[in-house]
C-alpha cells in the first residue's frame, strides 16, 4: 500500500527562539533549520512500515518555501521514494495545508497518511485532523503504535491518564506522538542516493486551493521572564518558608 | 453573541478544566451554552447545569460518543455548533483530537490553545513551546478555539444563580470510519496532574522508576499529584502520561516541586505559569533556578526524605 507522509520546515529544536525587536514574529533570518521532530518519527514509521512489507511506496509532501525542497530530500534519505513539493513564500496556516494536502491525496490515493501531531513552531495541532475531516478518513492521533491489519489500522494514542486504542477503516490519518519510534539518521551512501530520487514541485494555484490566511497576527512578545528567587540552606528552612511566606502548604 | 462549550468529561464526572473554559467564555461575553455528548451523561450534564454562567445544557446521549471518537463527535459539534459565534472547548487530548476536524467541517480556522481573551474576536495564545506569545485575530465567522485551562480561573462550580435548564438533543452522528478497541488508564488515588493544586516532579536525577516511590509519599503527605519530565520519561522510569512539558502536560498548580530536573525549556513550557516553584538539584548551575522561587542545592537523595520527615512535623 502507499503512505503518504507530509513533512513541515521548521526552526531546528535547539535554537534558542528570539522575538523580533518590532513584535511582528519570531527572527527567523539566519537560524538553522530543520524537519520538525514530530515530522521525522511520522517518516520513520512509514519506513519501517516499508521494510516489514505493509508499505510499498512512501511519497513525502511538504509545503513552503524553495528550502523546504531540504526537508523533502532528508526523508528521501531517510527511506521515501519520491517527493512533492508545494512551493509557496506564503504563510500557509493549519486549514489551508489541510486542503493542499487534500488535492495531493486525492490524486495520489494513498492507504495512509503519516503527519506529526503538531509542529514545533505554531504549535497548532489542527492540521492532520483537517485532513482527516476534509477527506472524510478516520484519524488516529497523538500515536504511540500503528498496527496494520488487513483493510484496517490500530492506533494506539497517547491520552490523557493513559493510552486508548482506536481501529479505523483504510484509508487513514495518522499523527505522530513522541514515543511512536526512535528516528535513525541518514547514512552517507543514502544522502547521496536521495538526490537522484524524483522530486515534483507545484503550486497552490495548481492545486486549485486559496491559501489567504484566516488568522492575523497582531503582535508576538517574549513571555513574561520568571525572575529567579532565593537558595535556601536546608529543608527545614524550605518547608518554613513554605508554610509561612509562600503559605501554599 | 452566543458561545457553546463542550463539556469534558468521562462519562461519569464534569472535569474541572470545563468550569475554565466556561471562565474563558465569560471573559469574551455571550450567552453560553454547554454541550455534555457522551454515553450516559446524566450526572455530568446536571453538574454543568449548576456551573456559574451557563445558560443552557445540552444533551446527546448516545452510544455513538461514549469513547469521544473524533470522527462521530465532530460532525455533532459541527452541527449544534454552526448557529453559535463561537464553540469553545479545552485543549485536553479529547479536545485536541476533535476540535480541528469540527473547524475543518464548518470551513473556519481554528484557534488552539489560548491562555487570554482580548476580545471577542483577539486571543492570546504560545507559540513556539511557549518562547514567544502571539496575539492572534480570528475573521471567520464562527470562532472555533480550545482553551489552555490554566490560562483561566474556574467559574464555580455551583454558583449559578439559577439552574440552568436541560435539552436533550436527538442528534445521532455515527460517521462510521472508527471503532473503541481498547483503553490502559493508569490507576491513581493521587489527584490529577492537571488540575492538582501541588505537583511534585522528578527528572534524570531520579535515577530509576522505583526511586519514584520517595516522590510518592510527599505527594500522598501534600495531596500532591506527581509528574515527571521527559527526560525521566525517555529514560523509561516512569510512563508518558505523567510527563510535564511542552509535549505533555501543562500545569499550573499553587506549589510545585522540581527534584533532580535539570530545567530544558521543554520542561519549563510546561510549569512556568505554577504560583511557586520550588527546586532540589545538586547541580547548582542547573537552569531550573532560574525560574525557582525557592531553591535548595542539595542531593536529592538526602532532601527528599528530610522533606518528608520536615513535612510529616507541619501536616
Amino acid at each position: 500500500m502507499k503512505v503518504l507522509v507530509a513533512v513541515k520546515r521548521v526552526i531546528d529544536y535547539n535554537v534558542k527562539v528570539r522575538v523580533k525587536p518590532d513584535n511582528t514574529g519570531v527572527d527567523l533570518a539566519n537560524v538553522k533549520m530543520a524537519m520538525n521532530p514530530f515530522c521525522e518519527i511520522a517518516v520513520e514509521e512509514a519506513v519501517r512500515l516499508k521494510e516489514k512489507g505493509v508499505a510499498s511506496e512512501i511519497v513525502v509532501v511538504s509545503i513552503g518555501p524553495k528550502a523546504a525542497q531540504e526537508q523533502i530530500r532528508t526523508a528521501l534519505a531517510l527511506g521515501a521514494d519520491r517527493g512533492i513539493h508545494i512551493e509557496t513564500d506564503e504563510e500557509v496556516q493549519s486549514l489551508e495545508a489541510a486542503k493542499l494536502l487534500k488535492a495531493v491525496v486525492e490524486k495520489e490515493e494513498p492507504k495512509l497518511v503519516i503527519l506529526g501531531k503538531q509542529s514545533i513552531d505554531s504549535d497548532n495541532n489542527q492540521t492532520g485532523q483537517m485532513l482527516a475531516a476534509l477527506t472524510g478518513m478516520g484519524q488516529g492521533t497523538f500515536a504511540s503504535e500503528v498496527v496494520v491489519d488487513g483493510d484496517k489500522v490500530n492506533v494506539t494514542r497517547e491520552v490523557d491518564g493513559g493510552l486508548m486504542t482506536v481501529a479505523l477503516n483504510l484509508p487513514a490519518v495518522v499523527t505522530t506522538d513522541l514515543r511512536l519510534n526512535e528516528p535513525r539518521y541518514a547514512s552517507l551512501p543514502n544522502i547521496m542516493k536521495a538526490k537522484k530520487k524524483p522530486l515534483d514541485s507545484v503550486s497552490p494555484a495548481d492545486l486549485g486551493v486559496d491559501v489567504a490566511a484566516r488568522l492575523s497576527t497582531l503582535k508576538v512578545e517574549a513571555p513574561a521572564a520568571r525572575q529567579a528567587g532565593i537558595k535556601v540552606a536546608d529543608v527545614a528552612e524550605l518547608v518554613d518558608k513554605l508554610k509561612n511566606e509562600a503559605k501554599v502548604i | 453573541m452566543s458561545i457553546l462549550v463542550i463539556a469534558e468529561h468521562d462519562n461519569s464526572s464534569l472535569k474541572q478544566a470545563t468550569l475554565n473554559v466556561v471562565a474563558a467564555a465569560k471573559a469574551i461575553g455571550g450567552d453560553i451554552d454547554v454541550l455534555v455528548a457522551g454515553e450516559n451523561v446524566g450526572a455530568v450534564a446536571e453538574a454543568a447545569a449548576k456551573a456559574e454562567g451557563v445558560n443552557k445544557v445540552l444533551v446527546a446521549d448516545n452510544a455513538a460518543y461514549g469513547h469521544f471518537l473524533a470522527e462521530n463527535l465532530s460532525e455533532l459539534v459541527a452541527e449544534v455548533g454552526k448557529g453559535y459565534s463561537h464553540i469553545l472547548t479545552s485543549a485536553g487530548t479529547t479536545g485536541k483530537d476533535f476540535m480541528p476536524r469540527v473547524a475543518a467541517l464548518l470551513d473556519v480556522a481554528q484557534v488552539s490553545d489560548i491562555i487570554r481573551v482580548e476580545s471577542e474576536d483577539t486571543f492570546v495564545r504560545p507559540i513556539y513551546a511557549g518562547n514567544a506569545i502571539a496575539t492572534v485575530k480570528a475573521n471567520d465567522s464562527i470562532k472555533v478555539v480550545t482553551v489552555r485551562p490554566t490560562g483561566f480561573d474556574p467559574v464555580a462550580a455551583e454558583g449559578g444563580s439559577a439552574s440552568a435548564s436541560v435539552e436533550q438533543l436527538d442528534v445521532v452522528k455515527d460517521a462510521g470510519l472508527s471503532s473503541f478497541v481498547g483503553e490502559e488508564k493508569a490507576q491513581s488515588d493521587r489527584p490529577d496532574l492537571a488540575s492538582a493544586g501541588i505537583v511534585i516532579s522528578g527528572g534524570r536525577g531520579m535515577q530509576n522508576g522505583d526511586n519514584f516511590k520517595m516522590l510518592e509519599q510527599v505527594a500522598d503527605l501534600m495531596g500532591a499529584a506527581v509528574g515527571a519530565s521527559r527526560a525521566a520519561v525517555d529514560a523509561g522510569f516512569v510512563p508518558n502520561d505523567m510527563q510535564v512539558g511542552q509535549t505533555g502536560k501543562i500545569v499550573a498548580p499553587q506549589l510545585y516541586v522540581a527534584v533532580g530536573i535539570s530545567g530544558a525549556i521543554q520542561h519549563l513550557a510546561g510549569m512556568s505559569d505554577s504560583k511557586v516553584i520550588v527546586a532540589i538539584n545538586k547541580d547548582e548551575e542547573a537552569p531550573i533556578f532560574q525560574v525557582a522561587d525557592y531553591g535548595l542545592v542539595a542531593d536529592l537523595f538526602e532532601a527528599v526524605p528530610q522533606l518528608e520527615e520536615e513535612l510529616k512535623k507541619v501536616l
